[in-house]
């Protein structure tokens, strides 16, 4: 609906660029030739850039999975959750256990099933889906505040848990993530040995494209959910419950399964950090994640998918580029800040930043920078400074890539 | 027997903290509708600047100072942030504190580092008995203090002007403010009022039996918010009664974790979250909380 605010504004005679074409009709080859562009050089990224890039990449894609999930709870449905990193650990946990071998750690005697990994991750997903399902009738009764703080406690008793129960999390100091594979092809640094133009693809390679699938796969799943049936309910719940449930929407219904699809993006994403840190920890899986998470999406822009992934590859990138190079930016590394302390920082600036002058975020700020080259003339201003659960319409951002076409 | 007894005097005093922190939770919450995400860090600030300052200051002098720059801090807080979100959703007013305690709390950390810092208490580390039963002084002069803190404000909440000014504006905003009632002024009194409280509870907590101040006095805020949230965001007895069933709850579970031992070790610290949502399944506002109604 917001699409129309950006293709039929009244100024759209842009004189620099010379053709008063509908940019609607402009957009319909713009777009794909972009993101086609955008797509090959992703893929081929890996055969030009260092390791590290490749690493960060990866730990990105994880973190745009699980923002994007959160994003679908917090910013679409209004349901504040801090339980996130709870269900990442679930997740993280049931891979490396259903695909972990046995075997003692010390004096830690762990178990494990040895299945294949792609079932671990199966599993990891539907086990978080599960405990969101779980925890979805309590949610579905309280509201906003509530839920936050009761979500909470998901986490203090999710890290608890983590900590006891050794024989399947390997206790307090964790234990180590099977590689990933797939039909005998393995994400690891041999087996089978990979050149391609004699580059060798080794783990950080392979698990790129891996992060690329993943990350890509829930981007599109959550743009078709948010622009359905469901995603226009859910956001009806968000702005009044009341209002959603004359209209005849099951307010209890739609909050528990978008708490269990939450949920189970939240324990793709633990199953690729397991994969991309290559063990698990308790101290990982705390509330700071849950924090981190919520920190991707509001920095992104509430409620858009677009932004999610933006703010998640923000934040998750952030802290590694300032430790490698640490030495090259003021106030880091030396006398100054750590690299975390840094990150830290900027994140907690950024969120009360964001906040205060522009809700809709990063998805917001890019919104208006490719409003002002579509018309040269006027500013773009879809999103009036409001509060930003109810500015942040993932339409504006999300125009739809192949929809104008027809 | 004894041993009961003990473990429920202590927990009293650990959730008579805990109330206090809790009643700062509730009337930040009824002031601002600004669910303080802040408080953790303000308690550690709280702490850290009463134990650096206590050596150049002396303890008295270092715990009145700290207190006032606790206060200060969540002043500044409201004066330079919150103020300005007036009106928001409530979800991104707490992410807005969010967001402040990751600074604050960032900072603090790197300046704690590893140092365990101490708060000289002038009463140290002694213990007094009544009979069998055995309790830290700390822990003792804590439930006096708090007891006075917890009368006073009670009385201040209901006959002073601020109290009924609050009340006002908590009842119904709008109409408040056209009695002219102020609502910037008592948002900002309740979040210093909300930091003094924390700052008390900071003082006691780091005493014996507690190892001084470390990262981890952060912790004990976010226990607290079951209290709150248990006693009902919106309500000041529920708070009192949330921080101590939670204080007690604690206590016993530490206290018997030998007998607990199967549900793992640690298992003290995650009894407030377990309380919380057992008492959130059936009463989804908390115990004195208001039910939020809904007019069509």
């Amino acid at each position: 609906m917001s699409e129309s605010t950006l293709t039929e504004a009244p100024g759209a005679h842009p004189s620099g660029v010379g053709r008063p074409a509908p940019a609607g009709r402009r957009r319909s080859w713009l777009r794909p030739l972009l993101l086609v562009l955008g797509l090959v050089v992703m893929l081929a990224l890996p055969l030009y850039v260092e390791e590290f890039w490749l690493r960060t990449g990866f730990a990105a894609a994880g973190a745009i999975v699980g923002a994007i999930g959160l994003n679908l709870l917090v910013g679409t449905s209004g349901q504040l959750s801090l339980a996130h990193a709870f269900f990442l650990a679930v997740g993280a946990v049931s891979y490396v256990y259903v695909s972990g071998e046995p075997g003692g750690l010390g004096v830690a005697e762990l178990g494990g099933l040895g299945l294949p990994p792609i079932i671990g991750m199966i599993v990891g997903v539907l086990l978080a889906g599960l405990a969101g399902l779980l925890f979805s009738p309590l949610a579905a009764r309280l509201r906003g505040i509530y839920l936050g703080v009761a979500s909470l406690a998901l986490v203090f008793i999710g890290v608890h848990v983590l900590n006891s129960w050794t024989e399947v999390t390997g206790g307090f100091n964790g234990r180590s993530a099977p590689e990933f594979s797939l039909f005998g092809f393995t994400f690891g640094n041999r087996d089978p040995e990979l050149y391609v133009l004699e580059v060798p693809f080794r783990e950080a390679e392979r698990l790129w494209y891996l992060g690329l699938v993943l990350a890509l796969a829930a981007y599109l799943f959550a743009r078709n959910i948010l622009r359905s049936r469901p995603g226009r309910a859910l956001q009806t719940l968000r702005d009044s419950e009341v209002a959603a449930s004359v209209m005849g929407v099951n307010v209890q219904g739609y909050k528990a399964r978008i708490f269990l699809v939450s949920s189970m993006y939240a324990g793709l994403a633990g199953v690729m950090y397991a994969l991309s840190i290559g063990s698990i920890a308790p101290e990982s899986f705390g509330l700071e994640l849950s924090i981190l998470y919520l920190a991707m999406i509001v920095l992104g822009g509430l409620g858009s998918v677009n932004g999610a992934v933006l703010g998640a590859i923000f934040v998750s990138a952030l802290p590694l580029v300032f430790q490698r190079y640490a030495d090259l930016i003021p106030f880091v590394g030396g006398g100054g800040l750590a690299a975390g302390e840094a990150a830290r920082f900027l994140f907690g600036a950024a969120i009360v930043l964001v906040i205060l002058f522009e809700p809709a975020g990063l998805a917001g700020i890019a919104n208006r920078i490719a409003g002002r080259f579509r018309r040269p003339g006027g500013r773009v201003t879809e999103h009036p400074p409001d509060t930003p659960t109810r500015t942040s319409e993932p339409s504006p951002s999300d125009p739809p890539a192949q929809g104008s076409t027809t | 027997m004894t041993q009961f007894l003990s473990l429920l005097l202590n927990g009293i005093s650990l959730g008579a903290m805990y109330a206090l922190i809790a009643l700062g939770f509730v009337i930040i919450f009824k002031a601002s509708e600004v669910v303080s995400f802040t408080h953790g860090s303000l308690l550690l600030l709280g702490a850290y600047s009463i134990a650096r300052l206590s050596e150049p200051l002396g303890f008295l002098l270092a715990a009145v100072v700290g207190i006032a720059i606790t206060a200060l801090a969540a002043f500044v807080i409201e004066r330079v942030i919150i103020n300005r979100l007036r009106g928001a959703a409530v979800i991104s007013l707490a992410i807005v504190t969010i967001g402040v305690d990751i600074i604050l709390l960032t900072e603090l950390i790197r300046r704690i580092g590893s140092d365990i810092l101490n708060v000289p208490h002038p009463w140290a580390g002694g213990s007094v008995r009544v009979g069998d039963v055995g309790i830290s002084e700390n822990r003792l002069i804590a439930i006096a203090v708090a007891a006075v803190l917890i009368g006073l404000f009670f009385a201040a909440f209901k006959y002073s002007n601020w109290g009924i000014a609050m009340r006002a504006s908590a009842e119904d905003g709008e109409t408040a403010a056209l009695m002219g009632i102020k609502q910037g002024r008592v948002s900002a009194l309740a979040w210093v009022v909300a930091g003094v409280l924390a700052a008390v509870a900071a003082l006691f907590l780091v005493g014996s039996p507690t190892p001084g101040v470390s990262p981890s006095t952060y912790a004990v805020a976010l226990r607290a918010f079951p209290a709150a949230i248990l006693g009902g965001l919106d309500s000041t007895g529920g708070a009192l009664v949330g921080g101590l069933l939670i204080g007690i709850a604690e206590a016993m579970a530490a206290g018997y974790q030998d007998q607990l031992l199967f549900l793992g070790r640690g298992f003290s610290a995650v009894v407030p979250f377990i309380v919380m949502i057992a008492v959130l399944m059936f009463r989804p506002s908390g115990l004195f909380g208001t039910k939020e109604l809904t007019r069509v």
